[in-house]
């Protein structure tokens, strides 16, 4: 337990210090996930809010895949995103494999199925309410879909605060189609797994919390932004 | 779904432009070269010297050659002289040189309820540690090192594979971890001695087993074969090859030392 807090007070003194290594690292970790997090919003936010809001054959089934596809294990993701990416595979010409843009496809498929699901319940929820309206007024679909995302937007946010946890936490595809290169793509969760390797246990714990950390503040902005925005648009 | 991802990351990813260095190469190696810090000693001065970048995966031996012959990599710097005659043989790669050896070693729970402290004799001590109480955590993912213990094992003559979850416990993970799963259960393991003396998490496990001449471990550099892998970048990589195997290249392996011991030992053949 000394061992740990020595590390963790080192860890955190490297940040305050502005070490180059660690804050390389944590600004990679950053910009990978909140790009996938902002990629599976703009591809999961209408996906959920169609499955939601509308009706069509096949809508349930598509409602029980967006669930099951929430469970994607990450190293399958890896797998399907490096056959891909591969020199041999139908993506190798571009090149992207253990690129930070491998990584961002990789988390990007993995968190698109959760905001999906989620979007799709809250929609579903808030559709029940003005369903009504909606029929009065002769809304077409494409206004409704809008409508709803709209007015659920609040909402969403702790969608895709969802879908940071999940992004921000996973190891096992970054580190398959990144291959956790020092420099390029190493993150925090394949820092981690590297330190564990090296039997360096104290100081992978302390980068977990470092990690976590991080992802509080992430949470904490959001909703203060979230409280801050619903007390000016209801007051 | 991946179509979508990938043009979704295309208008926000932006690519990778603050990553672009133009002039770099993919190695793919092993954990051993890379978590006991020896690229970490000798890869700025190669990069110095020729500009180019070296990006190192570090996975098993057997992960290694698996990317590399799909073409994932420009230079393969693994432990497996058989897979790596097999890969060259297959035409995946140029041709294959010696760069450097280490040596494994057998470590032990401070106990050591096989016995087997001070053994110098690999088969010996592993046949003792099959016949006793003892618990062996095995890395069993055809990295050099699972393969090296296989060889070793078939000397003995026990199945070990066979008692696969009794006192025999394949990890299928890297080194690190195997060590780390080994001194949670108390049980012996194989390793190579870069990675032990690097090691972090010893909790009194010491090298127990060493000195048997079937503990030599050769590791080889292989270019990859851009007639087979266009992609490859052959100019480069063949010069990252050269310089590991030129006399400053093998200085610099020579000259890494952990804990002030050196940990690889260079025996290139063709030094110039």
């Amino acid at each position: 337990m000394g061992s740990f807090l020595a590390s963790l007070g080192e860890a955190v003194g490297l940040i305050l210090t502005g070490d180059r290594d660690l804050l390389e690292i944590i600004g990679l970790s950053l910009r990978v996930t909140l790009t996938a997090v902002a990629a599976a919003c703009v591809i999961g936010l209408p996906i959920g809010a169609v499955v939601g809001a509308l009706r069509f054959p096949g809508r349930s089934l598509a409602g029980v895949i967006l669930n099951s596809l929430m469970g994607l294990p990450p190293v399958v993701v890896g797998l399907m995103v490096y056959m891909a990416l591969s020199a041999g595979g139908p993506l190798g010409p571009l090149g992207l494999l253990y690129t930070p843009t491998a990584m961002i496809i990789a988390q990007t498929i993995l968190v698109t199925p959760i905001v999906a699901a989620l979007t799709k319940q809250i929609v579903e929820d808030l559709h029940a309410d003005y369903a009504e309206q909606f029929a009065s007024l002769e809304v077409g679909p494409f206004d409704r879909v809008v409508a709803l995302l709209w007015d659920a937007r609040f909402s969403l946010m702790t969608v895709a605060l969802a879908g940071f946890g999940r992004a921000v936490a996973e190891v096992g595809a970054v580190i398959m189609v990144g291959g956790n290169i020092n420099h390029v793509t190493r993150v925090m969760t394949t820092t981690i797994a590297l330190e564990t390797s090296k039997g360096n246990l104290e100081v992978a714990l302390a980068l977990g919390v470092v990690l976590l950390t991080i992802a509080l503040i992430v949470n904490g902005a959001v909703m203060t932004f979230r409280a801050t925005a619903a007390r000016v648009t209801y007051a | 779904m991946l179509g979508l991802a990938v043009a979704a990351v295309a208008i926000f990813g932006q690519g990778d432009r603050s990553f672009a260095t133009e002039r770099f190469i993919v190695v793919q190696s092993t954990t051993s070269t890379d978590h006991s810090g020896l690229f970490d000693r000798i890869l700025p001065e190669f990069q110095e010297k020729t500009g180019i970048e070296v990006r190192v995966v570090a996975v098993g031996t057997g992960q290694a050659i698996k990317n590399a012959a799909n073409g994932d990599g420009d230079v393969l710097f693994v432990h497996d002289r058989i897979a790596e005659d097999e890969f060259v043989a297959d035409g995946h790669g140029v041709s294959r040189a010696d760069v450097m050896y280490n040596d494994f070693v057998i470590v032990g729970p401070p106990a050591d309820p096989a016995g087997v402290a001070g053994l110098t004799d690999a088969v010996v001590a592993l046949t003792r540690i099959a016949d006793s109480d003892a618990l062996f955590a095995s890395r069993g993912d055809d990295s050099g090192t699972h393969k090296a213990e296989m060889r070793l094992w078939r000397e003995t003559g026990v199945d070990a594979v066979a008692a696969s979850g009794s006192w025999y416990r394949e990890t299928g993970s890297g080194m690190g971890a195997t060590l780390n799963t080994a001194i949670g259960l108390g049980a012996y393991t194989m390793v190579d001695r870069a990675t032990w003396i690097s090691f972090g998490n010893k909790h009194g496990y010491r090298a127990m087993v060493e000195g048997d001449r079937r503990f030599f471990n050769q590791y080889g550099i292989i270019l990859v074969n851009p007639h087979k892998h266009p992609r490859v970048k052959a100019k480069w990589g063949q010069q990252f090859v050269d310089w590991v195997l030129s006399s400053d290249g093998q200085t610099a392996i020579a000259s890494y030392k952990v804990d002030g011991r050196q940990v690889f030992f260079p025996n290139a053949r063709r030094v110039h």
